[in-house]
């Protein structure tokens, strides 16, 4: 297959461009032409756009397998993995831009890390293990179907697609954010972790929890992973209904 | 980044499994710990190893009677003989508890299901009964080269899964990271380490970090190889890089790389090992299963090296698949059935459906042999300290420990980074301890200002010299075509000249954009020629190693020879030295004595001297190679002959 193949598709990229390091620098969006080959990942078109057109151009890739979560973006408007878009699913006309959200760090790169980090140390997503380990003894048990539940929402990657999708996440920096939900959810079900319902409701059951979510929904739309997130809300706000609500309104019915 | 002076009881450079393993044992020992990575810590290259841990628990019936003596025999026969086997051996030891901590840290590991299941073994459907009285425990699948199943998994998304457990726990204890970050020079005085001068990928900016105790985890070097491998493109070792650059410490095993049988033809994208371990087949362009003719007892599952050589051989008799991309062989996972490959290789059904838009519950998946891991690195001591360099250690796939020789089996690795973190860490916890940080401030700045002229004179460089990106891809034309697989003396010569021609022209090449800020062509600018000066040492090294070794194979030189070459290459280039300096130093005590792996050839040039003389002579050459007193002698871990009742 040589590029004059005439069923080579000639790709029209329009790519947000702003240095915030440059004083110079103003946002606007610079056109590039390109033509696809087989196989034609935004991995590689954005490589050979930067190798071969414009070396300044900022992205973020690193397994370029769907792994790492470096490379979300907007992707026609959608949040996507750039890594595992193809350009024979999309038009003749792509326009790329860096995903919201997140603080921009040049071009199509975002800060996720320090995002992500911050949710981390709020939503404290790590097993609270109660005990120290014990480095004599047999693991502890756990059933396969548990595990594979576990693992089901351990899966998320942290790209931060979801995130810059939510309507809400892009109004109220407090709001946990479907990813950061979805952490908690997997801590919950985790039995290894000591924190009971009362601890979680805490932590959940505000207007920056999962009660904050309007259920639009798109974050389950783009999850790159799949995640069944309709599902980890419905989960949530089970939990919370069961440790905060029922046990308040049975007081109310004692003391009438 | 204000502040351009940091300090800090113990630096990790490399915010992977192995760096933050460490850290976590640095910091639970009360020190001041800071990690700097290239990308946020889980975005990693651990993150994307997929099959799983080796660890000797022996939980399922196929595992049954595992220990770690028979973990050792695997991992000693896998190096071929080229792994310092005191380290083999505190690995095989350590590793089970690695793996269990690892469970207290949340991995969702896949459990064994008490009862009937079902599993391919070379072939054939069979059922088993794993025993009730293990139901829950961790589960093992099959992995090359191994005599049981011992590799400890969760589903094809283990590195994934264990990255985010260890980065909870570095996030639980406080731990300071900065992302987006890159060491671009150590600071030392030629015998001791105080850190490095880092460099901001967000700012372009320089500051340095001045410690007790410095430790590389930067992982592999897979990209001087350029997309000619499964490695992210982080993986450019920019860790061995900044090591080999002082001069002092030498780089151990440089030309063994190993070549991974199945990446995901045509865009590399690895395909786990536990497909074949879960009973997949490798079939040539006739949909015959070769393997079995070629390794009648391993079948798919010898050892990476080994069944990557017959994929390339298959492909040049003809029998491969031909496409515009090069051949192909396929990989067929269709029998093992939808509910398994959803489940327990969920992953691999992603990647098939997302970069080939492949089924393989329905398709064949083009697969063929792709650089993976570097068996060499920065050479070290049993405890993690790098030769010649006091304060200064490495762990992981940086390093050279070296308990993997000249051949890794999978699933050795991921449990590498686990346990070496935990044992580096202790000993950089206790050098940290002992430590004071008297350090000359000017002698930091100093280092740091050399460091930003680099930047300084690309940018000031004009003409129309090459471009980074063309002198990239001609080292990665010349790494796969001469420093491949199958390597010969011609080839490997006319490497060397090319590599070295390469290094001529990196002094010449010019920028195209001279954007501030990070510069996205000038990152990579100034990582090109310590790519250069690692792929140049590896085909130097496999020039001089005249023998076949593990993933070293010449075909000029087809025999192992232990007679001449039981030993390790260490390699020193300085900054500013026109060449690098080469040395070899014995593989380590001998407890198993040479002989055949159980897969590949039989034959080989034999030792010539005795082991207990070659055993008395290894502490005193390694230590007159650079080798730092340990902080129990050599030898000391060693369990001699616990092997033989397994045998």
């Amino acid at each position: 297959m040589t590029s004059h193949d005439s069923a080579t598709r000639r790709l029209r990229f329009e790519i947000f461009r702003f240095n915030p390091e440059d004083p110079d620098s103003v946002p606007h969006m610079q056109c590039f032409e390109l033509d696809e080959a087989p196989y034609m990942s935004l991995y590689i078109a954005l490589n050979e756009i930067r190798e071969q057109q414009d070396p300044s151009l900022q992205f973020d890739f690193a397994c370029r397998s769907a792994f790492c979560g470096s490379c979300g973006m907007l992707v026609n408007g959608r949040p996507a993995l750039g890594c595992r878009t193809l350009t024979s699913d999309l038009p003749d006309l792509i326009r790329l831009h860096p995903l919201p959200v997140f603080k921009l760090i040049g071009d199509l790169s975002v800060d996720t890390g320090s995002w992500f980090r911050e949710m981390v140390e709020k939503t404290e997503a790590w097993v609270h293990a109660g005990k120290a380990f014990d480095a004599n003894a047999q693991e502890e048990r756990m059933s396969d179907d548990l595990a594979q539940a576990i693992y089901e929402s351990d899966r998320c990657i942290e790209c931060g697609c979801c995130v810059a999708a939510c309507g809400v996440a892009n109004v109220n920096p407090e709001f946990s954010g479907p990813a950061g939900l979805n952490r908690i959810a997997r801590f919950m079900m985790d039995p290894r972790d000591s924190r009971d319902d009362a601890d979680w409701f805490e932590v959940v059951s505000t207007q920056d929890g999962v009660f904050g979510c309007l259920g639009m929904m798109a974050c389950h739309d783009v999850c790159p992973k799949e995640l069944p997130l309709l599902e980890v809300y419905a989960y949530l706000r089970r939990k919370a209904l069961t440790t905060g609500l029922l046990p308040a309104r049975r007081q109310v019915s004692k003391s009438e | 980044m204000s502040a351009s002076l940091l300090s800090t009881d113990v630096l990790i450079i490399g915010g992977g499994l192995a760096g933050e393993r460490c850290a976590i044992e640095a910091a639970a020992a009360g020190h001041d710990v800071l990690i700097l990575s290239i990308v946020p810590p889980r975005r990693s290259h651990s993150c994307a190893a997929q099959g799983g841990m080796q660890a000797s628990l022996g939980n399922c019936v196929m595992g049954a009677g595992d220990n770690t003596a028979l973990h050792f025999l695997d991992t000693v026969r896998g190096s071929d003989w080229g792994a310092d086997q005191e380290v083999a051996q505190m690995f095989v030891e350590d590793a089970p508890i690695a793996v269990r901590e690892l469970a207290h840290f949340g991995v969702p590991w896949t459990r064994v299901r008490g009862g009937r299941n079902r599993y391919f073994i070379k072939g054939k459907r069979v059922e088993l009964d794993e025993l009730p009285e293990n139901d829950g425990l961790l589960m093992h699948r099959d992995f090359g080269g191994t005599a049981k199943w011992r590799t400890c998994y969760a589903a094809a998304g283990t590195g994934h899964a264990a990255l985010y457990a260890v980065d909870g726990e570095v996030v639980r204890l406080g731990i300071t990271v900065k992302d987006r970050t890159e060491a671009v020079a150590l600071i030392h005085d030629g015998g001791r380490c105080w850190g490095a001068v880092v460099r901001c990928l967000r700012t372009g900016k320089y500051f340095s970090v001045v410690a007790k105790a410095t430790v590389i985890a930067t992982g592999g070097y897979g990209r001087i190889y350029g997309q000619y491998t499964t490695n992210a493109t982080i993986n450019e070792g920019t860790g061995a890089a900044i090591a080999l650059a002082t001069g002092v410490v030498p780089l151990g095993n440089m030309e063994a790389v190993q070549f991974h049988p199945t990446a995901l033809s045509p865009s590399g994208i690895l395909i786990t090992e536990g497909c074949r371990g879960d009973g997949a087949y490798l079939l040539d362009k006739n949909l015959h299963r070769f393997m079995v003719d070629l390794e009648p007892e391993k079948q798919e599952l010898a050892s990476r090296d080994v069944v990557s050589r017959h994929m390339v051989q298959c492909m040049r008799d003809g029998n491969g698949v031909e496409t515009p991309f090069g051949p192909h062989l396929w990989l067929d996972l269709r029998h093992l059935g939808e509910e398994h490959l959803r489940t327990k290789l969920r992953e691999v059904v992603e990647i098939c459906r997302d970069f080939v838009g492949l089924e393989p519950t329905r398709d064949l998946i083009p697969v063929h042999p792709t650089q993976h891991y570097s068996m060499g690195g920065i050479r070290v001591n049993k405890d993690g300290q790098a030769y010649g360099m006091a304060g200064l250690f490495a762990a992981g796939e940086a390093s050279c420990w070296d308990m993997h020789g000249f051949n890794r089996l999978g699933g050795n690795s991921l449990a590498e980074t686990i346990v070496a973190g935990r044992i580096v860490g202790q000993s950089v916890a206790k050098h940290a301890a002992a430590a004071s940080l008297d350090v000359s401030t000017s002698h930091v700045f100093a280092t740091q200002r050399l460091a930003a002229e680099r930047a300084r004179e690309w940018f000031s460089r004009s003409g129309s010299g090459p471009s980074v990106y063309a002198i990239r891809d001609a080292m990665a034309e010349t790494m796969l075509e001469k420093v491949g697989i199958f390597r010969n003396g011609d080839d490997l010569e006319q490497a060397v000249a090319e590599l070295t021609r390469l290094l001529g022209d990196c002094d010449k090449a010019v920028l195209r954009s001279k954007a501030p800020g990070m510069n996205p062509e000038l990152t990579f600018a100034l990582r090109l020629k310590g790519m250069l000066r690692l792929a140049t040492v590896t085909a130097m090294g496999a020039l001089a190693r005249s023998e076949s070794r593990g993933a070293h194979w010449r075909t000029d030189y087809p025999l192992r020879d232990d007679a001449n070459w039981l030993n390790r290459t260490l390699v020193r280039w300085a900054d500013d030295a026109s060449e690098p300096e080469f040395s070899y130093e014995p593989v380590g005590l001998i407890d198993l004595p040479p002989g055949h792996r159980g897969y590949g050839s039989d034959e080989r040039i034999g030792m010539e001297t005795p082991i207990e003389e070659y055993n008395r002579g290894v502490a005193d050459a390694q230590a007159a190679n650079g080798r730092l007193e340990t902080s129990e002698p050599v030898g000391s871990r060693v369990s001699w002959g616990d092997w033989k009742a397994h045998q």
